[in-house]
Protein backbone atom coordinates (compact mmCIF):
# COMPACT_ATOMS: atom_id res chain seq x y z
CA UNK A 1 0.00 0.00 0.00
CA UNK A 2 1.19 3.16 -0.93
CA UNK A 3 1.33 5.59 2.03
CA UNK A 4 0.35 9.21 1.69
CA UNK A 5 -0.90 12.10 3.83
CA UNK A 6 -4.77 13.36 3.01
CA UNK A 7 -3.05 16.51 2.16
CA UNK A 8 -1.04 15.11 -0.37
CA UNK A 9 -3.38 12.97 -1.86
CA UNK A 10 -6.00 15.93 -2.35
CA UNK A 11 -2.91 18.15 -4.01
CA UNK A 12 -2.55 15.30 -6.22
CA UNK A 13 -6.07 14.63 -7.22
CA UNK A 14 -6.71 18.49 -7.70
CA UNK A 15 -5.27 18.81 -10.93
CA UNK A 16 -6.92 15.37 -12.03
CA UNK A 17 -9.83 15.05 -14.27
CA UNK A 18 -12.15 11.71 -14.14
CA UNK A 19 -15.06 11.00 -16.89
CA UNK A 20 -17.96 9.38 -15.61
CA UNK A 21 -19.84 7.35 -18.47
CA UNK A 22 -22.90 7.62 -16.29
CA UNK A 23 -25.05 8.64 -13.41
CA UNK A 24 -27.21 6.08 -12.47
CA UNK A 25 -26.02 3.10 -9.50
CA UNK A 26 -22.04 3.20 -10.29
CA UNK A 27 -21.72 6.65 -11.65
CA UNK A 28 -23.37 8.55 -8.72
CA UNK A 29 -22.15 6.41 -6.22
CA UNK A 30 -18.47 6.75 -7.75
CA UNK A 31 -18.61 10.23 -8.87
CA UNK A 32 -19.44 10.88 -4.83
CA UNK A 33 -16.68 9.06 -3.39
CA UNK A 34 -14.13 11.05 -6.19
CA UNK A 35 -15.33 14.60 -4.71
CA UNK A 36 -15.11 13.62 -1.24
CA UNK A 37 -11.02 13.02 -1.67
CA UNK A 38 -10.83 15.85 -3.48
CA UNK A 39 -10.98 15.37 -7.43
CA UNK A 40 -10.41 18.02 -8.96
CA UNK A 41 -12.39 17.68 -12.31
CA UNK A 42 -15.53 15.35 -12.66
CA UNK A 43 -16.56 15.04 -16.37
CA UNK A 44 -20.34 13.33 -15.92
CA UNK A 45 -22.76 12.46 -19.15
CA UNK A 46 -26.37 10.52 -18.69
CA UNK A 47 -29.44 11.58 -20.50
CA UNK A 48 -31.63 10.07 -18.08
CA UNK A 49 -33.85 11.16 -14.90
CA UNK A 50 -33.80 11.03 -11.76
CA UNK A 51 -37.15 8.00 -10.82
CA UNK A 52 -38.38 6.48 -7.06
CA UNK A 53 -37.53 3.49 -8.20
CA UNK A 54 -33.30 4.60 -8.64
CA UNK A 55 -32.79 5.64 -4.60
CA UNK A 56 -32.31 1.98 -3.73
CA UNK A 57 -29.06 2.31 -4.73
CA UNK A 58 -28.27 5.58 -6.35
CA UNK A 59 -26.95 8.58 -4.67
CA UNK A 60 -30.09 10.98 -4.90
CA UNK A 61 -32.74 12.00 -2.15
CA UNK A 62 -36.33 11.90 -2.47
CA UNK A 63 -36.93 15.18 -3.40
CA UNK A 64 -35.10 15.21 -6.55
CA UNK A 65 -36.96 12.28 -8.36
CA UNK A 66 -37.71 14.43 -11.73
CA UNK A 67 -34.36 16.10 -11.84
CA UNK A 68 -31.75 15.08 -14.67
CA UNK A 69 -29.64 12.83 -13.35
CA UNK A 70 -26.60 15.06 -13.96
CA UNK A 71 -27.87 17.74 -13.14
CA UNK A 72 -29.11 16.19 -9.50
CA UNK A 73 -25.83 14.61 -9.01
CA UNK A 74 -23.71 18.11 -9.67
CA UNK A 75 -25.95 19.69 -6.85
CA UNK A 76 -25.25 16.88 -4.93
CA UNK A 77 -21.32 16.81 -5.06
CA UNK A 78 -21.52 20.47 -4.70
CA UNK A 79 -23.03 20.27 -0.84
CA UNK A 80 -20.16 17.95 -0.37
CA UNK A 81 -17.24 19.18 -2.07
CA UNK A 82 -18.12 22.45 -3.73
CA UNK A 83 -13.76 22.59 -4.87
CA UNK A 84 -14.70 19.91 -6.89
CA UNK A 85 -15.50 21.41 -10.79
CA UNK A 86 -18.46 19.60 -11.93
CA UNK A 87 -18.97 19.30 -15.77
CA UNK A 88 -22.68 17.64 -16.12
CA UNK A 89 -23.60 16.65 -20.06
CA UNK A 90 -27.13 15.90 -20.65
CA UNK A 91 -26.96 13.16 -23.64
CA UNK A 92 -26.57 9.84 -24.44
CA UNK A 93 -23.23 8.94 -25.00
CA UNK A 94 -22.47 7.03 -28.23
CA UNK A 95 -18.87 6.27 -30.09
CA UNK A 96 -18.69 9.90 -31.89
CA UNK A 97 -19.69 12.02 -28.73
CA UNK A 98 -17.62 9.99 -26.02
CA UNK A 99 -14.05 10.79 -27.72
CA UNK A 100 -15.33 14.79 -27.47
CA UNK A 101 -16.45 14.48 -24.31
CA UNK A 102 -13.98 12.13 -22.60
CA UNK A 103 -10.86 12.98 -25.00
CA UNK A 104 -8.93 14.90 -21.95
CA UNK A 105 -9.44 12.81 -18.91
CA UNK A 106 -6.65 11.24 -17.32
CA UNK A 107 -9.44 7.88 -16.40
CA UNK A 108 -12.50 7.38 -18.01
CA UNK A 109 -14.99 5.48 -15.96
CA UNK A 110 -17.78 2.95 -17.12
CA UNK A 111 -21.14 3.24 -15.10
CA UNK A 112 -23.58 2.51 -17.71
CA UNK A 113 -26.38 -0.15 -16.27
CA UNK A 114 -26.85 -1.79 -20.16
CA UNK A 115 -24.45 -4.48 -21.22
CA UNK A 116 -24.57 -3.39 -24.43
CA UNK A 117 -23.47 0.36 -23.67
CA UNK A 118 -20.39 -1.38 -22.05
CA UNK A 119 -19.60 -2.74 -24.98
CA UNK A 120 -20.04 0.59 -26.84
CA UNK A 121 -18.04 2.16 -24.71
CA UNK A 122 -15.80 -0.44 -24.50
CA UNK A 123 -15.06 -0.52 -28.54
CA UNK A 124 -15.19 3.22 -28.57
CA UNK A 125 -12.03 3.56 -26.12
CA UNK A 126 -10.27 0.73 -27.87
CA UNK A 127 -10.61 2.30 -31.00
CA UNK A 128 -10.56 5.79 -30.79
CA UNK A 129 -9.19 6.72 -27.76
CA UNK A 130 -6.00 3.90 -27.67
CA UNK A 131 -4.27 3.67 -24.62
CA UNK A 132 -6.82 5.34 -22.10
CA UNK A 133 -7.82 3.89 -19.17
CA UNK A 134 -10.91 2.38 -18.63
CA UNK A 135 -12.60 1.03 -15.31
CA UNK A 136 -15.59 -0.52 -16.08
CA UNK A 137 -17.93 -2.33 -13.94
CA UNK A 138 -19.34 -5.61 -14.59
CA UNK A 139 -21.92 -8.19 -12.63
CA UNK A 140 -23.37 -5.94 -9.46
CA UNK A 141 -26.67 -7.26 -9.05
CA UNK A 142 -27.93 -9.18 -6.06
CA UNK A 143 -26.81 -9.15 -2.71
CA UNK A 144 -24.13 -11.02 -0.13
CA UNK A 145 -21.18 -13.22 -1.75
CA UNK A 146 -18.89 -10.40 -1.14
CA UNK A 147 -16.13 -12.13 -2.11
CA UNK A 148 -17.20 -12.81 -5.47
CA UNK A 149 -16.63 -9.26 -6.31
CA UNK A 150 -13.03 -8.57 -7.75
CA UNK A 151 -11.45 -6.55 -10.28
CA UNK A 152 -9.82 -8.01 -13.17
CA UNK A 153 -7.46 -6.26 -16.12
CA UNK A 154 -7.22 -6.49 -19.41
CA UNK A 155 -4.61 -3.97 -21.05
CA UNK A 156 -6.00 -0.53 -20.72
CA UNK A 157 -9.16 -2.17 -19.15
CA UNK A 158 -9.97 -2.65 -15.67
CA UNK A 159 -13.68 -5.01 -14.69
CA UNK A 160 -14.70 -4.28 -11.21
CA UNK A 161 -17.53 -6.28 -10.17
CA UNK A 162 -18.49 -10.09 -10.04
CA UNK A 163 -18.53 -10.62 -13.92
CA UNK A 164 -21.82 -13.22 -13.71
CA UNK A 165 -24.78 -12.02 -11.80
CA UNK A 166 -26.71 -9.81 -14.35
CA UNK A 167 -29.55 -7.60 -13.30
CA UNK A 168 -33.15 -9.25 -13.83
CA UNK A 169 -36.29 -9.36 -12.00
CA UNK A 170 -35.70 -11.41 -9.22
CA UNK A 171 -31.82 -10.09 -9.18
CA UNK A 172 -31.79 -6.14 -8.54
CA UNK A 173 -29.43 -4.04 -8.26
CA UNK A 174 -29.16 -3.07 -4.94
CA UNK A 175 -27.19 0.20 -2.96
CA UNK A 176 -24.78 -2.36 -1.30
CA UNK A 177 -23.33 -4.35 -3.92
CA UNK A 178 -23.94 -1.88 -6.37
CA UNK A 179 -21.70 0.73 -3.82
CA UNK A 180 -19.24 -1.61 -3.48
CA UNK A 181 -18.48 -2.19 -6.74
CA UNK A 182 -18.82 1.82 -7.17
CA UNK A 183 -16.36 2.30 -4.56
CA UNK A 184 -13.66 -0.18 -6.00
CA UNK A 185 -13.88 2.03 -9.47
CA UNK A 186 -13.64 5.14 -7.16
CA UNK A 187 -10.64 3.31 -5.13
CA UNK A 188 -8.76 1.84 -8.43
CA UNK A 189 -8.75 5.36 -9.97
CA UNK A 190 -7.01 6.50 -7.23
CA UNK A 191 -4.86 4.14 -7.24
CA UNK A 192 -4.06 5.02 -11.01
CA UNK A 193 -3.97 8.32 -10.53
CA UNK A 194 -1.44 8.42 -7.38
CA UNK A 195 0.42 5.63 -8.27
CA UNK B 1 -0.87 -24.80 -29.21
CA UNK B 2 -0.32 -23.04 -26.37
CA UNK B 3 -2.33 -19.54 -26.35
CA UNK B 4 -2.85 -17.18 -23.27
CA UNK B 5 -6.69 -16.91 -22.19
CA UNK B 6 -7.62 -14.21 -19.66
CA UNK B 7 -3.89 -14.38 -18.22
CA UNK B 8 -4.10 -18.24 -17.95
CA UNK B 9 -2.09 -20.84 -19.94
CA UNK B 10 -4.53 -22.68 -22.24
CA UNK B 11 -3.48 -26.04 -24.31
CA UNK B 12 -5.73 -26.91 -27.71
CA UNK B 13 -5.33 -29.99 -29.51
CA UNK B 14 -4.81 -27.50 -33.10
CA UNK B 15 -2.82 -25.77 -34.82
CA UNK B 16 -5.17 -22.53 -34.71
CA UNK B 17 -8.70 -21.66 -34.53
CA UNK B 18 -11.12 -19.18 -34.94
CA UNK B 19 -13.14 -16.86 -31.89
CA UNK B 20 -15.53 -18.34 -32.44
CA UNK B 21 -14.51 -21.81 -32.39
CA UNK B 22 -12.92 -20.58 -28.90
CA UNK B 23 -15.68 -19.07 -27.74
CA UNK B 24 -17.74 -22.08 -28.02
CA UNK B 25 -15.02 -24.41 -26.90
CA UNK B 26 -15.07 -23.08 -23.48
CA UNK B 27 -18.64 -22.08 -23.24
CA UNK B 28 -18.44 -18.61 -23.59
CA UNK B 29 -22.38 -17.65 -23.93
CA UNK B 30 -22.76 -14.44 -22.75
CA UNK B 31 -23.65 -11.89 -25.51
CA UNK B 32 -22.01 -9.14 -24.75
CA UNK B 33 -18.37 -9.44 -24.82
CA UNK B 34 -15.15 -7.70 -25.28
CA UNK B 35 -12.73 -10.19 -27.64
CA UNK B 36 -8.87 -9.35 -27.55
CA UNK B 37 -6.34 -10.82 -29.20
CA UNK B 38 -2.88 -9.26 -28.71
CA UNK B 39 -4.54 -5.91 -27.04
CA UNK B 40 -5.93 -5.75 -30.79
CA UNK B 41 -10.20 -5.53 -30.50
CA UNK B 42 -12.23 -8.42 -32.38
CA UNK B 43 -15.78 -7.28 -33.36
CA UNK B 44 -18.48 -9.25 -32.96
CA UNK B 45 -18.63 -9.70 -36.79
CA UNK B 46 -15.12 -10.79 -37.17
CA UNK B 47 -15.58 -13.83 -34.87
CA UNK B 48 -15.71 -15.86 -37.45
CA UNK B 49 -12.49 -14.53 -39.64
CA UNK B 50 -10.37 -13.55 -36.52
CA UNK B 51 -7.76 -16.71 -36.04
CA UNK B 52 -5.94 -17.24 -33.24
CA UNK B 53 -2.30 -19.31 -33.13
CA UNK B 54 0.13 -20.26 -31.29
CA UNK B 55 1.26 -18.10 -28.61
CA UNK B 56 -1.60 -15.39 -28.87
CA UNK B 57 -2.65 -13.56 -25.78
CA UNK B 58 -6.34 -13.44 -25.96
CA UNK B 59 -8.64 -11.78 -23.37
CA UNK B 60 -12.31 -12.27 -23.26
CA UNK B 61 -14.45 -10.14 -21.29
CA UNK B 62 -18.12 -10.65 -20.13
CA UNK B 63 -20.23 -7.63 -19.77
CA UNK B 64 -23.29 -7.76 -17.59
CA UNK B 65 -26.07 -5.41 -17.07
CA UNK B 66 -26.64 -3.68 -14.02
CA UNK B 67 -25.23 -0.67 -12.60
Amino acid sequence: MQKKSFEEIRTILACKTVGIAGAGGLGSNCAVALARVGMGRIITADFDTVSESNLNRQYFFKDQVGMKKVLALKENIARINPEVMVEAFDIKLDPLNIPQIFGDCDVIVEAFDLAAMKLMIAETVLERMPGRILVMGSGVAGYGNNDAIKTVKSGNIFICGDQENETGENLPPLAPRVGIVAGMQANLVMEILLG
Amino acid sequence: MQITLNNRKEEFDRSTMTVRELLDEKNFTFKMLVVKINGQLVRKEDYEKAVISEGDDVSVIHLISGG
